[in-house]
């Protein structure tokens, strides 16, 4: 890191939102949504193997979009970055837009590998015994 | 620094859907409700979440005092700067501290598997997952009658009689099985081990992420207290120094939707 007087990085507009309030409520706000988080961690907890695959799975959808929420009030509030100018923000943002197609495509094929493995590569038909619920899985990453 | 944060970005990116991909080609991955539900003193409790969620708020809140320690610096307020970044570095100290203790936890705590047909106790670690399906519990029964001593004696001790590590020791063969068949275990077979690679790779990556950050606002404390940023005329280095600590938050946020959440 540089140790200049002028600082080139510094690109947002020197005046912050005064006061300590903004950063307190996105406290509270980031408190409350990971409340939410555990509560529906805890509601697939005590419901475990009652639930249907698709409510399963739109609950984990949902604590993952709240989880997607949580992170754009951490990087655009504490990080400042909703203060920067747009076009440096797109810089940022744009690159990290691949991960919607990183994970569809890779969760695609780890699913298709257990298709292969189960059923011999297509030779046989699928006997997996599910001694549990399946375990479904999203995973997010902005 | 924020391009720097991208491609770290990128990195565990890349880790997570890795961890993804590979659990989503499995029939059955560790169920974190039973894989983490333990809390310090809470001896046996089953409390899924409640340590992992302790972790959670200790890293928003460290990124709160982080954030107000920016903000003081804008104020070019240095005893303000102090504070926080005190704070925010005992914050930092506590998350290691917690995940200090969840990984010894998970490493030493040893549970009933069954695999080749006896009984043997697991820790969770990179080579080893006692966290697969459920036993059966007929062939659980068979193979407690040709487990050795051996591992009956660390099954013994894994039900926690008394905390005494020899508890085992002065029993005889019959004892401990008949201890162990009151116990009425939940024996499982062994889990992926992918599991535990991903776990403590992962986690020990954020991890080290969250100690460089607490080596970096040391730094910066240092710096603060000797005066070198007023003398500079600005606090711009403590906001790249918060930058780094509010991604480590992020990273955290993910990890903890990924592991313990889903």
């Amino acid at each position: 890191m540089s140790s200049h007087t002028s600082s080139p990085e510094i690109t947002h507009a020197p005046e912050h939102a005064s006061g300590t309030g903004r950063i307190w409520k996105t406290f509270w706000v980031l408190s409350a949504l990971t409340a939410i988080e555990l509560g529906l961690g805890y509601f697939l907890y005590w419901k475990h193997g009652g639930l249907s695959y698709g409510l399963t799975l739109s609950t984990k959808l949902l604590i993952a979009a709240l989880t997607l929420a949580k992170a754009y009030y951490i990087v655009s509030i504490f990080m400042h970055l909703g203060d920067e100018i747009r076009n440096m923000i797109m810089t940022i943002i744009v690159p990290l837009m691949l991960f919607f197609w990183f994970i569809a495509a890779f969760l695609w094929d780890g699913n298709s590998w257990k298709v292969m493995r189960n059923t011999n590569a297509g030779s046989k038909a699928d006997q997996t015994e599910q001694h549990k619920p399946a375990v479904i899985d999203k995973d997010a990453k902005k | 620094m924020w391009y720097f944060l991208m491609s770290d970005a990128f990195t565990f990116g890349a880790f997570l859907i890795s961890y993804g991909t590979i659990r989503f080609s499995v029939n059955h991955w560790a169920d974190p409700n039973q894989v983490f539900n333990a809390f310090p003193f809470a001896g046996h409790a089953n409390l899924p979440l409640a340590f992992v969620s302790l972790m959670t708020f200790i890293l928003i809140f460290s990124s709160v005092t982080m954030v107000l320690a920016v903000h003081e610096g804008h104020k070019m307020n240095r005893r303000g700067v102090e504070k926080f970044m005190v704070l925010t570095i005992l914050g930092g100290l506590a998350f290691l501290g917690c995940q200090a203790w969840e990984w010894t936890h998970m490493i030493t705590g040893d549970h009933t598997v069954l695999a080749d047909g006896v009984l043997k106790t697991l820790g969770t670690t990179v080579t080893s997952n006692p966290w697969g399906i459920a036993a059966d519990p007929n062939a659980v029964a068979a193979a407690l009658q040709t487990t050795p001593d051996a591992n009956l004696a660390s099954i013994v001790h894994s039900l926690g009689h008394g905390g005494d590590a020899h508890a085992g020791a002065a029993m005889s063969r019959a004892e401990m099985i008949s201890a162990i068949q009151a116990a009425n275990l939940h024996v499982t077979t062994p889990g992926p081990i992918a599991f535990g690679g991903y776990f403590f790779g992962i986690t020990g990556f954020h991890g080290f992420h969250v100690f460089s950050g607490v080596i970096i606002n040391l730094v910066m404390l240092i710096k603060t207290r000797l005066g070198h940023f007023d003398e500079r005329g600005h606090y711009e280095m403590i906001e790249k120094a918060g930058l780094y600590w509010h991604f480590v938050d992020l990273v955290w946020v993910f990890v903890f939707l990924c592991f313990y959440l889903v």
